[in-house]
């Protein structure tokens, strides 16, 4: 089983001063295999941070990061699943389904990660799976109202995904999960 | 030659061994035979070995050592009456007839240690004969040594409460009479070997060196003078009272009485660590007394710091002490006598002072942590003393940094440290990089303890404290600070930002204008780090008022409205121009373009993507950076549902406009094909116009059509398909959401046309783009087989 986190939208120190310590206290190092961000992170403290956690950390970039030198989209395979990366702002109308389905059309991925709406979501959506994992410092976001703080992690297990969603609301972790699973090795 | 004076020392003590053993020998003999006359004749032989004037104290012991060992051998002898032959009386009278008199002290010392033993008289009389006999040696080093072992052979016998010895002639008076004496004959005896040579000295070494090993020689002794204070301590019948009225005086009369550094010092640290706490809590004041007046040279601070900081354990140990603290005035004796000290010495560098005072402070946190007075009045007595003082050197910053971060960890609350009004005198004294640090400090404090600052005025305090980090303390130009070490800094000055917040709508947006205030005065290097968290503080503060403003029924008498605080923001936004960020500028705009739609306002929603079209016409010149902001604008500008018909026209147009006029070809065609979204909004009340969203397809596709001739043309085979792939993807999207401009026809030629190009022979191979070929395919399959209305709008379309 392969642990892969995926995170993003921090936006530290414009929009949110810290990760929330409940999160920080659960994300140690050692037990993450990857790590995809979807960008805006958007210092280099935070790209270090994150890297101390594990050092395959891949990141496509957002709009307000600090280092421009992350790829626009990215994609990785990890076991049987190929996953896409991207931020998100360039995909519109930003949080569209449809729209975000004919990304991961492009990239032929089975799970297309992306983010920018700070709403976390997670779709079995025509021919994948479409994650969003939120912002995990509840940055404001000018698309959602009432951002919670929150991160997906994925156990990516030969034909089987289980995405677990923590959230903090109102002070405590809560953690949701959902199961994916890939028919053949061909598609979703 | 020095080093023939450490061999030759090797050689009398070897020398000195061997005579005691010989000695010794022999005296063991007699007494075997209990011939006490000859093993009188022995022993004072033997002890004439200690008469010698050539060892150092260090060697000196050694021999003494061994003697110290025959004597209690000679001592048990002594005890039985049975083996002596003699009364204790007679004993006492005999061994004074010792040609010697070192030799005969120590046996009448040994002698009278039975004597006392016996009991055949009183304790306190043996004793007080022994303690003035002693007086016959004024040599230092031999006279400490027979001191000393007059102490060691007496310590269990002295007329302590409870004890054996203890009688109605026999009191505990009497025990600390004679300590005491020892005491005071063991100083003057130390002292006055600072005006003798060391015993090594050879003459041909210089003064410096010769003082040195002066004070060396006498550091070895100390523990010998100190050890009577331990006795002391030892004593049970010393109650508080008795340490008050008699023991402590005297011990504080020989010491300032002696004059000597060396001595005052070390007794002065040996008095405080062996009697307890709460005897000096209670004589304080006459403890302190004594400091003033000893000599200028003695280093009281790290006397007093460490009384204070056995006080403050004290008064950590247990809460019930703490009201003793109180009832004896401990804060103003200390800060009284710490006052005392710095005025009797008024050559005491500033650091002396400052460690004094940051002393005091720990004490006071520890004791009197409620009494911010208190601590005040110690910052206010620190500013006095650094002021005028130009320049302070490293030392003394580190310790004043030290100073100042103490409040900040005792108490959590940052409030607490701004209270303080002698606070930031102090840190008008720190130089521009300790201000920094000091900074630095205070917000990691903050941001540790998560305190959220929650008015105006705390915020405006604050950000007069941190100057160092807001703005450019120096006028002539500040030392070049490295890249890196300036962004972090200034990070951690946004995230502070994060952290002040105020519930209260109105105060909330004082805060903002104090804020902003402060950092304008940053300059240009600063402001692209503190606006933007600026801003969302502020667009935050909208959303709480937006929510309030629409359930307030009166006109509204604040002037926390969302109208108020986007003027707030488009000034602060405007400033950034000043730098010149035109990407982050063209960013805050669009978002609080989008607050303002969420608001219902129009026209300020307007001004905001005016502003933003200006800065991408005329700063952002880079085409990668184009084709980003670009994409915020068609996305921000989507999501525009205030606009009315003739705004959002202007808007759209523009936005079309300069997607058609980016430099590559593809990115145009990209931005064409995404400004069709523009035109079609899933609301209900959502623009839902078919023929344009139609218009810009085409147009998408015009544009791909001539990136291929261009390809064709200039590398001599036709480029990669992928546009078109995409564009079809948008034909199917909007077929899917029922845009009936859309027919089955244009799509069914745009897959034609793309398989004839990718079978084409001049196609250059693209794997991305056949499995994205693929998988639109897959997915018009997938449509197909879904059933119902959509597959039977997928059905005509062949694959």
């Amino acid at each position: 089983m392969v642990l892969v986190l995926a995170i993003g939208d921090l936006h530290i120190p414009h929009r949110a001063a810290d990760l929330p310590a409940k999160f920080k206290s659960m994300l140690v190092p050692g037990k993450i295999q990857h790590i995809i961000c979807t960008g805006n992170l958007c210092i280099k403290e935070v790209h270090d941070y994150l890297k101390s956690l594990c050092p395959s950390l891949h990141i496509t970039r957002g709009e307000y990061d600090e280092d421009s030198r992350y790829p626009e989209t990215k994609t990785i395979t990890i076991g049987q699943f190929k996953l896409g990366l991207c931020h998100g702002h360039q995909v519109v109308p930003w949080g569209d389904l449809d729209s975000l389905a004919m990304l991961q059309r492009q990239l032929d991925v089975d799970i297309l990660v992306s983010g920018h709406t700070h709403q976390f979501k997670a779709y079995k959506h025509e021919a994948g799976v479409v994650i969003n994992p939120g912002s995990a410092t509840g940055a404001y976001s000018s698309i959602t109202y009432d951002v919670n703080p929150s991160f997906v992690l994925m156990d990516i297990d030969g034909l089987r995904v289980v995405v677990y969603v923590y959230e903090l609301i109102d002070g405590e972790v809560k953690v949701d999960k959902i199961d994916f699973k890939k028919t053949s090795t061909a598609t979703l | 030659m020095i080093s023939d004076g450490i061999e030759d020392e090797e050689k009398w003590l070897t020398a000195g061994i061997a005579g005691l053993q010989q000695n010794a020998f022999y005296m063991h003999r007699a007494l075997d035979s209990n011939n006490i006359k000859d093993a009188l004749k022995y022993s004072a032989q033997m002890l004439s070995e200690l008469r010698t004037s050539r060892l150092s104290p260090h060697k000196y012991y050694e021999l003494y050592m061994r003697a110290f060992d025959e004597l209690r051998k000679l001592e048990i002898f002594f005890k039985e009456e049975s083996r002596r032959s003699c009364s204790i009386i007679e004993l006492y009278e005999l061994v004074q007839h010792a040609g010697n008199i070192l030799p005969r002290l120590y046996l009448l010392c040994t002698v009278g240690s039975v004597y006392i033993k016996s009991k055949e008289a009183p304790a306190k009389d043996i004793l007080k004969d022994l303690v003035e006999m002693c007086r016959g040696i004024q040599h230092p080093l031999r006279g400490l040594f027979l001191r000393s072992y007059l102490s060691q052979v007496s310590r269990d016998k002295l007329p302590d409460i409870g004890s054996e010895y203890e009688g109605d002639e026999n009191t505990v008076m009497d025990a600390v009479e004679f300590v005491l004496q020892n005491f005071t004959e063991m100083n003057k005896l130390w002292v006055r070997m600072q005006h003798q040579h060391a015993i090594g000295y050879s003459g041909l070494q210089g003064p410096a060196r010769e003082k040195e090993k002066r004070e060396k020689e006498r550091n070895e002794l100390r523990d010998l003078v100190g050890k009577n204070l331990h006795v002391l301590s030892q004593i049970e019948g010393i109650d508080l009272e008795l340490y008050k009225d008699i023991v402590l005086p005297r011990i504080l009369e020989q010491v300032v009485n002696c004059k000597d550094d060396l001595a005052q010092y070390y007794l002065m640290d040996c008095l405080i660590q062996v009697f307890p706490d709460e005897y000096h809590l209670q004589t304080l004041e006459t403890l302190l007394g004594a400091c003033p007046q000893l000599q200028p040279s003695v280093d009281i601070k790290t006397v007093l710091s460490g009384l204070m900081e056995r006080l403050s354990n004290y008064a950590a140990s247990s809460v019930e002490v703490l009201p003793e603290f109180v009832q004896v005035e401990a804060f103003a004796k200390l800060n009284n006598a710490i006052g005392q000290v710095i005025e009797a010495q008024p050559d005491m560098p500033v650091f002396g002072a400052v460690t004094l005072y940051s002393s005091l402070l720990t004490f006071t946190l520890h004791v009197h942590p409620d009494r911010l007075d208190y601590v005040d009045q110690i910052l206010g007595a620190c500013v006095n003393k650094i002021s005028g003082k130009g320049k302070l050197e490293g030392k003394t910053t580190k310790q004043i940094v030290a100073l100042l971060s103490a409040p900040l960890e005792k108490y959590s609350d940052i409030d607490i440290a701004l209270k303080l009004s002698n606070y930031p005198l102090v840190m008008e004294y720190l130089d521009d990089s300790t201000n920094k640090v000091m900074s630095n400090v205070i917000i990691q404090s903050i941001m540790k303890n998560k305190t959220h600052i929650s008015t105006a005025d705390k915020v405006g305090a604050l950000f007069e404290l941190i100057k160092g980090l807001i703005k450019d303390l120096d006028s002539d130009g500040n030392d070049e600070m490295d890249e890196d070490d300036f962004k972090e800094e200034q990070n951690f000055v946004a995230r502070l930002i994060q952290m002040l917040y105020n519930n209260d709508p109105e105060e909330m947006l004082k805060i903002i204008c104090t804020v902003k205030k402060h950092i304008m005065t940053g300059g240009p290097k600063r402001l692209p780090f503190t606006i933007p968290p600026l801003i969302y503080n502020a667009l935050k503060l909208v959303r709480r008022v937006q929510s309030q403003d629409e359930n307030a029924s009166e006109e509204a008498t604040t002037s926390a409205t969302p109208k108020k605080i986007f003027q707030i923001l488009n000034q602060t936004i405007e400033v950034l121009s000043t730098v010149p960020v035109p990407d982050l500028a063209l960013r805050l705009y669009l978002e609080c373009a989008e607050a303002a739609n969420d608001c219902d306002l129009e026209p300020v929603a307007y001004e905001f993507f005016t502003q933003a079209y200006i800065l991408y016409e005329e700063e952002i010149s880079d085409s990668k950076a184009q084709v980003t902001a670009l994409y915020l604008i068609i996305g921000t500008l989507q999501r525009m549902h205030t606009f009315g018909v003739e705004n959002r026209d202007t808007l759209t147009h523009k936005a079309t406009g300069y997607s058609a006029k980016l430099l590559k070809k593809p990115d145009q065609c990209r931005a064409v094909y995404a400004c069709s979204h523009l035109f079609w909004v899933e609301d209900q009340d959502g623009i839902k116009d078919g023929e344009r969203v139609l218009l810009c397809l085409k147009r998408a596709l015009r544009i791909a059509n001539a990136a291929q001739q261009m390809a064709n043309v200039t590398k001599g085979s036709s480029g990669s398909v992928i546009l078109f792939i995409e564009i079809l993807n948008k034909y199917l999207y909007f077929f899917e959401k029922g845009n009936t401009q859309i027919t089955v026809a244009s799509i069914q030629g745009l897959i034609e046309l793309v398989t004839t190009e990718m079978q084409s022979d001049t196609a250059t191979s693209d794997p991305a783009a056949d499995a994205f070929f693929s998988s639109t395919m897959r997915y018009i399959q997938s449509q197909k087989a879904k059933g119902g209305a959509t597959a039977e709008k997928f059905e005509p379309i062949k694959v």
